[in-house]
């Protein structure tokens, strides 16, 4: 016969569908896909829509009409847009102040006593209240005719003062209270980051002769860097994100001066002043530019780090 | 051990701290504790100007029943498990799929595709404000509780693949690998194999998330408005136009809007903690 033998006995490899032979490069897509689209869709996107928005003036309901720069023109007019962005750089600089405070409380609750468990957590507790509830007690606690703060500097012959209600008091007077759950997130971290410094090292430094404020600068703090990186992430982002507080304390006065940029905007686009969406996308754009010189350093260090291991 | 533990310190500054303990945790949750006395305290308190007095007698019962039985805060109350247990478990689904995704698989784009979950998760919610609030609008759910849930699974997911991604990360290697030798399909990879470890981290995520989201009070704004829909952060400020000036009622009702938040800390403590330091600091 003619036909050749050899193709009946050829290896045939067995079949592999498409799927099994790429199967490990294409899983991890078929495992992001539903996530990715779901972000992409709310978040991603919207980002792009809002910068665009920034170029139109829309009330939200008719057709938007493009402007091109007239709203970041008017931004520079608009005297309320300063007063928020300083009130911005204020909430910045003073927010910060939760991290050294929070080490503070972690080196003072950092010791084994009975019930020190407890202790720690009811020191925790602001953090887990809303904002919207933290917002409310202070309130009720800077109150001019009844509230506690004035209760007690009335004993020692002063005040009273309506924190809230002056101008130049109710900036402080919102950052404090919000300094008051940041300062125990701040802890929390700190106290986790304790439990891991190396003992040798500080055995070793107290044979040198190191203790307190040197002890803790240059032997503690260093090997707490991890934790101080992510309180410094987190309150940046908190500082940022104050909202709640200032619209349950003043929404936004005495005469806007407790605004920042995230109640602007929202004001701008979403109340009783008029829907104006296009100035107030122009607002929250200028707000993200701030927020993403803060966001490609944080990026940077964890790529640094990524690339390290 | 720093500070140097007490016991190893002179009896006078162990007594000293003992003391100090106490007085400072008062001072601390000074204004908690103000409200709570308040919430104690019968109207007649009030109308009589004893706002710091002890409480003329315990009126207790009568606030937090009034709370519960008279004002709309149940119904909001409801409304805030009705959008959060959603959250969480979507948010749970979505992120321990794209966390292991990025942990276990190495191409080209991992790190990128990472790091835009990362950045996303930390841009201003003003950016995304009006156009979410469009989306919502043009889905027919604006003022409803899906819309809510659909916009909160989709931003937390940032977080949330952060979280998985880094624990998923911090797993032993081999056991995937001696998995694949054994020529397990990479989806049974990640549910027999991967899945059951990650439970210390959907427990975590999921007190985290629980009070992230109950505790959330810009979007409810943005996104609902009545009492069909809107969760307790948002209802408490019609609650308290309602009940104006009734320190008693409005303290009570801060309270329960503020509770289950507290609550599950304190029964979850150890994987909320773990959550909060992004499982970086162990």
């Amino acid at each position: 016969m003619t036909a050749p033998a050899l193709s009946e006995t050829e290896y045939q490899p067995p079949k592999r569908s498409w799927y099994k032979r790429n199967e490990i490069k294409v899983t991890p897509w078929l495992f992001l896909a539903p996530g990715m689209l779901f972000f992409a869709f709310y978040v991603i996107f919207p980002i792009f829509q809002s910068f665009n928005l920034s170029l139109y003036r829309w009330d939200g309901l008719g057709a938007a009409e493009f402007v091109g720069s007239e709203n970041y023109r008017e931004m520079f007019d608009d005297p309320a847009f300063f007063t928020s962005l300083s009130n911005n750089v204020l909430w910045l600089a003073l927010y910060v102040f939760a991290i050294p405070a929070g080490l503070f409380i972690a080196l003072f609750l950092n010791q084994t006593v009975t019930g020190i468990r407890l202790y720690k957590s009811m020191f925790f507790f602001p953090f887990v209240i809303s904002q919207v509830v933290v917002g409310l007690v202070f309130t009720w606690f800077y109150d001019p005719t009844f509230g506690l703060l004035n209760t007690l500097i009335g004993w020692v012959g002063l005040g009273p003062i309506n924190v809230l209600g002056d101008p130049d008091y109710v900036t402080f007077g919102i950052i404090a209270a919000g300094l008051w759950p940041q300062t125990a997130y701040c802890m929390i971290l700190y106290l986790t980051g304790l439990n891991a410094v190396d003992p040798e090292q500080i055995e070793a430094a107290r044979l040198d002769g190191a203790k307190g404020w040197r002890m803790l600068w240059y032997v503690i703090v260093p090997q707490l860097k991890p934790a101080t990186f992510i309180a410094f992430v987190v309150t940046i982002i908190g500082a940022l994100r104050s909202f709640d507080l200032i619209s349950i304390m003043t929404n936004g006065g005495p005469f806007g001066e407790s605004r920042v940029l995230s109640f602007y905007m929202f004001e701008v686009a979403l109340s009783e002043y008029g829907f104006r969406m296009g100035y107030g996308a122009a607002i929250a754009v200028v707000l993200f530019l701030i927020m993403f010189c803060f966001i490609a350093y944080f990026l940077r260090s964890m790529y640094k780090e990524e690339k390290g291991r | 051990m720093f500070p140097t533990p007490i016991a190893k310190t002179s009896r006078s500054w162990q007594l000293t701290y003992q003391s100090m303990l106490p007085v400072a945790l008062i001072l601390w949750l000074l204004p908690l504790i103000a409200v709570a006395l308040f919430s104690i305290k019968p109207a007649g308190d009030f109308s009589s100007g004893d706002y710091w007095t002890l409480p003329s007698r315990f009126a207790g019962f009568e606030n937090y029943g009034k709370v519960f039985l008279e004002s709309d805060m149940p119904r909001y109350m409801l409304n805030s498990v009705l959008i959060t247990v959603p959250t969480v478990i979507g948010c749970i689904v979505l992120s321990s799929m794209t966390g292991f995704a990025l942990g276990v698989y190495r191409f080209g784009a991992n790190l990128l595709v990472f790091f835009i979950f990362v950045a996303g998760n930390f841009v201003p919610f003003q950016i995304l404000m009006v156009p979410v609030r469009d989306l919502t609008l043009d889905m027919g759910l604006y003022n409803t509780k899906t819309g809510l849930v659909l916009f909160h699974i989709a931003f937390q997911t940032g977080f949330c693949t952060l979280f998985m991604r880094n624990f998923i990360r911090a797993l032993p290697v081999e056991l995937i690998e001696a998995a694949r030798v054994e020529g397990v399909a990479e989806w049974r990879i990640f549910w027999f194999v991967v899945l059951p470890l990650m439970k210390p981290a959907i427990a975590a995520l999921a007190v985290l998330v629980f009070t992230f989201i109950w505790n959330d009070y810009f979007w409810a704004v943005v996104l609902t408005q009545g009492i069909e829909s809107q969760p307790v952060t948002a209802g408490i400020t019609s609650f308290n136009a309602q009940y104006r000036a009734a320190y008693h009622l409005m303290s009570a009702g801060s309270i329960v809007a503020a509770l289950p938040p507290v609550a599950m800390f304190f029964a979850m403590q150890r994987h909320f903690i773990a959550g909060l330091t992004l499982g970086a600091v162990k």
